[in-house]
């Protein structure tokens, strides 16, 4: 995820990573890590750095644009952590969004394709 | 899903062609890269009527390109190579539909339906090197859409470097350094200034064979 600041909003990191921050820790699936306290900053939001650090994530900075990227979870070492699927909401064509869960009680096949 | 930075302008004309009965939609951060591990296109998940994956990301082939059985004509010049390589792609159709309509008859009994430890054993492994890649994959498309190319480019190259094998991120970003404005996307994605791979060279340096993962039921 693209960050202007090392701190986040719990629910805007759960829905770009899929770890949502819960009592018991970062959680995905059946899997929590737990947090240490620290990793709560001023106004119940979250220190990037305490997060990408216990959820092996990498932090990756441009200096001169002034941003930073949050890559995914490798504490598993698997791309998926866990089977369950993850959250995910994107839009159609026309911008609406979509979420999978709606999908919930039926098969998914879930397929990627690309113009290019 | 398309999975696509260029967003709705990019995907449009195909999607209205196609004039979907399913939901359409599009990933236009390669969230789902991330999210399912998707390394190229068509690449798929399975998921059960409980919110579970039963199946990985994997190649996702329901039909041959009649590129695969044409004879390449000869003076094609750099496209005749392509064809020539397109045609070692390894896909096998019939098992890949055999197995779709098997899990949606059987569901969990289908012997194509994985538990949910060989789903993630068998999802592709991620050391740090790949999820380094993904954040420099983001940071280059976040800058490219605000204009910043030459400073996306970068990222782009990084990602390529940290995580070859996967295509996605290869053949987005080549497809930027050789289409030209306002035209659809390159698909020969040919040699350029801006990255040492290409389509053509890349293939040949893994085996076509290798372009995509066989299936394994």
């Amino acid at each position: 995820m693209i960050l202007s600041e090392l701190i986040v909003d719990g629910d805007e990191f759960a829905a770009r990573t899929g770890w949502a921050i819960k009592p018991e820790g970062a959680c995905s699936g059946d899997i929590c890590v737990p947090l240490p306290a620290e990793a709560t900053v001023a106004g119940g939001r979250l220190d990037v750095v305490v997060l990408a650090e216990r959820l092996a994530m990498p932090l990756v900075q441009d200096q001169v644009h002034e941003r930073w990227a949050l890559g995914p979870a490798t504490v598993s070492g698997r791309a998926l952590s866990s089977a369950e699927a993850p959250e995910l909401t994107l839009p159609d064509l026309d911008g609406n969004p979509f979420s999978l869960s709606s999908l919930d009680g039926q098969k998914v096949l879930l397929v990627a394709w690309a113009s290019w | 899903m398309a999975l696509d930075t260029g967003g709705a302008d990019a995907t449009r004309r195909w999607i209205e062609a196609a004039h979907p009965t399913h939901p359409s939609l599009i990933d236009q951060a390669h969230v789902t890269d991330e999210r399912f591990g998707f390394v190229n296109v068509p690449n798929a998940v399975w998921i059960d009527e409980q919110g579970v994956i039963v199946r990985p990301a994997h190649a996702a082939h329901v039909r041959q390109s009649a590129r695969r059985d044409m004879e390449v004509p000869e003076g094609l010049g750099r496209i005749g190579e392509m064809l020539t390589e397109v045609k070692k792609i390894r896909t096998d159709v019939d098992l890949y539909l055999e197995a779709i309509r098997d899990w949606a008859a059987n569901g969990s009994a289908s012997r194509f339906a994985l538990s949910p430890d060989e789903v993630i054993a068998r999802s592709d492994p991620r050391p740090p090197a790949h999820a380094e890649a993904a954040a420099c994959f983001e940071l280059g498309q976040g800058l490219w859409r605000d204009g910043e190319h030459d400073a996306a480019v970068g990222w782009f190259r990084r990602a390529h470097e940290l995580y070859p094998e996967n295509w996605t991120y290869k053949r987005q970003a080549w497809t930027f350094a050789t289409t030209a404005p306002g035209e659809p996307s390159d698909l020969i994605q040919g040699p350029n200034d801006d990255y040492e791979g290409n389509w053509l060279d890349d293939v040949r340096a893994v085996g076509a064979e290798h372009y995509y993962e066989p299936f394994e039921p």
